[in-house]
């Protein structure tokens, strides 16, 4: 593409990215409407466009992350931005005054997008109120994840022709998953049916007020599902703090063939990555190019970034824009 | 030799039910007579006369439950600073907690507390001992000597005293002195989370502390204290099974007591909205049930005391993410305005508001002041009633600016504050 070419005119009314909360049906299918443009353009031999020509992007992750700092840091260069990636350490230095300091720090510098993980939940807003740019949150602590949800809405509809109806399972620890929270948020507002399963321990209090249906039963509960989206469980929580073992956690909640069976013929399988293979789901089954969307996911995953990005700066002052 | 005369003033005493217009006489810091019958005509000449213009004369507020920074964190708040707090809060006896640095865990340090505040703070102030060594919950600390010393009751502070035979061995020693032990009551395992257990905390992706993580450690004071005798009095409860619980045991015939924090009185857990770390207080603001029923156990007295819970935090820890934000709010200048709100909206009396605050802490703690009586300590408070204000968080006195209620409205306050006899507040 060439600086010259347009993208669809939006209505997106919004300073920051902070969470799916907040966002109507009409922002989602705007955005999602976009990302589909950027899954043509990033096809193409010529992936680069220049929307943010002269807009200054920083990434900055205070928990490691290899693939959605990537995805952001690629979305941003095919969009024309510059791009800095910041990686903090924050057991190097007190863990808040790295974060205000930090904040205070990078808007000195002028960005105009700055895109943000943190281990904390509330991080995020908390650092949106001290700088002057846009914010996306990239994943806040257990609050929110936006972007996953939206890339995983996208690469739904893209399988599926549509969210409305369908029913969604999502399994695993939905306790500390930013990922199910922005991901209930976003189906319930598209129209889908969302049903959890977990055992109780790695379920939060109040769930079933999240207009969610709950099942503690992995084989009855994907009963009629048409999408699977499996959970990380981080490996230190399967020690006997939240369950048991490894073992036994695979055994009655990690996804195999066998059990994928009792969900619709057609359901598809995906995951946020990183995944645990042999623990949360069986490796036939996350390769599996019939039922498995894990790998569209992540193509998916810059499409939406490049949507988001591009449009929370259509709001941003218009000076720099040749 | 001083006299100090305040006339026409509503005579409050809630320890007695006293209610009526007049004037008080202050001879050399005490109470010597009260009464409409003290009239112009009778001053003796020379008396210093303070027109009270019909406002309410109560006994000065007593405070059971103050966090400072002395020693060891003065930045946050000196005894100095917090006395200023109290007497423009209508405070006249602060009672501090041992969660400083170093803890007040030895006779020495009560002396310490002692000195400082007679030498630099403007109202009356004892300290709390620590009931365990280094507040570490292991080993009992010198409870008769550090009574001896002025110790006015035992705690941990924000500490519970997790272990079950180290608390059942302090209630039964104390019980000999008939010391009063002050219980955090929060099970330590349970109350790992940052805000009240609920829908709220699960959609903002903060872990939750529990009801049950307080209910839990105060069923089994009460067993403990069934066994023990002994006095114990829960430090703040939070949620509406803690009034319950306590309801029955007094009903029982335990000799348990317990207080609220003004805060909890008038906020609830939807006051955390979107991470606001000031309003991270523990144990955590609840629902508005739990709420509720707090306001109404104050009211019908299975809640004893309500306190301030005076916590100064700075801003260094206080402005992080929720789950890296020290607990607590400050109180000392808000606990009578939020207090009166409860008899402008008509949910608690005010006689059973100040009683929360004057005579019945005193008698817990064992002090000689909170009485409107002849021969009493001339420890006192004007209130205005009603007049409407706005909280300026910048203009309150406390050395931290940490408060719950930054830009809130308010009826009533202190106009001003006597501590034995000497005026030290008033407002403008």
């Amino acid at each position: 593409m060439t600086s010259t070419d347009r993208q669809p005119e939006i209505i997106f009314p919004h300073r920051h990215l902070l969470g799916i909360e907040g966002l109507s049906k009409n922002d989602i299918i705007a955005l999602l409407d976009l990302a589909d443009t950027y899954v043509v353009q990033n096809r193409q031999v010529d992936k680069k466009g220049s929307v943010l020509r002269g807009r200054t992007q920083i990434n900055l992750f205070f928990e490691a992350s290899t693939r959605t700092q990537s995805s952001f840091e690629l979305a941003g260069k095919r969009l024309g931005a510059d791009v800095m990636n910041m990686s903090v350490n924050s057991s190097s230095v007190k863990k808040g005054e790295t974060l205000i300091d930090t904040a205070v720090t990078l808007n000195a510098m002028h960005p105009d997008l700055i895109i943000i993980r943190h281990q904390d939940s509330g991080a995020v807003e908390l650092l949106a109120q001290k700088v002057g740019c846009s914010v996306i949150n990239a994943g806040d602590g257990s609050h929110e994840h936006p972007t996953q949800a939206l890339l995983d809405a996208l690469t739904i509809r893209r399988r599926k022709g549509k969210i409305e109806g369908l029913l969604v399972a999502i399994c695993g620890d939905v306790l500390h998953s930013r990922v199910a929270r922005s991901n209930i948020l976003l189906l319930n507002a598209m129209g889908a049916r969302v049903r959890v399963i977990a055992p109780p321990t790695l379920l939060p209090v109040g769930i079933e007020r999240f207009g969610v249906e709950v099942s503690h039963d992995m084989i009855k509960g994907l009963e009629g599902c048409d999408i699977v989206m499996m959970l990380r469980l981080q490996l230190e929580r399967m020690t006997g703090s939240y369950v048991p073992s490894q073992r036994e956690y695979f055994h009655y909640y990690g996804l195999d063939h066998a059990k994928l069976a009792h969900a619709r013929p057609d359901a598809l399988v995906m995951h946020p990555g990183p995944m645990n293979r042999g623990v949360e789901i069986d490796s036939a089954v996350a390769d599996d190019i019939n039922r498995s969307l894990i790998r569209e996911q992540v193509e998916m995953g810059v499409a939406v970034r490049m949507a988001v990005l591009d449009a929370l700066a259509r709001n941003l002052p218009n000076e720099a824009r040749a | 030799m001083s006299l100090i005369i305040l006339k026409n003033a509503r005579l409050f005493d809630p320890a007695t039910g006293y209610d009526q217009k007049g004037s008080l006489v202050i001879r050399n810091g005490l109470i010597e007579a009260l009464g409409p019958d003290i009239t112009q005509k009778n001053i003796p000449v020379g008396a210093d006369v303070i027109d009270c213009k019909g406002h309410l004369l109560a006994p000065g507020l007593v405070d059971m439950r103050v966090f400072t920074g002395e020693p060891g964190a003065e930045h946050r708040e000196t005894l100095a600073t917090a006395s200023h707090a109290a007497a423009a809060g209508g405070v006249t006896t602060v009672i501090v907690m041992p969660n400083t640095h170093p803890v007040i865990d030895d006779v020495a340090i009560v002396d310490y507390i002692e000195r400082r505040a007679r030498d630099t703070a403007i109202v009356h102030v004892h300290p709390m001992a620590a009931l365990t060594k280094g507040l570490q919950g292991e080993e009992m600390t010198e409870i008769g000597l550090l009574r001896e010393a002025g110790a006015v009751a035992f705690t941990d502070g924000v500490k519970s005293v997790a272990n079950s035979l180290v608390m059942r061995r302090a209630l039964s020693y104390a019980a000999s002195f008939g010391a009063l032990i002050v219980q955090h009551a929060e099970d330590p395992h349970l109350s790992r989370g940052v805000m009240n257990e609920s829908e709220l905390a699960s959609r903002l992706g903060l872990a939750g502390i529990p009801s049950m993580a307080e209910t839990i450690m105060i069923e089994r004071d009460l067993r403990l204290l069934e066994a023990t005798g002994g006095r114990l009095h829960i430090a703040q409860i939070s949620c509406a099974a803690s009034v319950d619980i306590i309801a029955r045991a007094k009903k029982n015939g335990l000799q348990v007591t317990c207080g609220v924090s003004a805060a909890h009185l008038q906020l609830n857990e939807n006051d955390v909205g979107p991470y606001r770390t000031f309003f991270k207080l523990s144990p955590p603001l609840r629902s508005e049930v739990d709420r509720r029923a707090l306001v109404a156990g104050l009211a019908n007295g299975t809640i004893d005391v309500i306190v301030s819970s005076h916590d100064p935090q700075d801003s260094e820890v206080k402005r992080r993410p929720f789950a890296e934000a020290t607990f607590g709010a400050i109180g000392l200048e808000t606990l009578l305005p939020v207090a009166l709100s409860l008899y402008h909206n008509g949910d608690v009396p005010l006689s059973r508001l100040l009683a929360a605050m004057t005579h019945v802490p005193a008698d817990l703690l064992g002090l000689k002041t909170a009485r409107l009586q002849p021969g009493q300590p001339a420890d006192l408070v004007l209130i205005d009633l009603d007049a409407p204000w706005m909280l300026d968080a910048a203009k309150l006195k406390s050395a931290s600016k940490n408060t719950n209620f930054e830009d809130r409205r308010f009826q009533g306050h202190a106009i001003r504050t006597i501590v034995g006899g000497r005026t030290v507040f008033t407002r403008g």
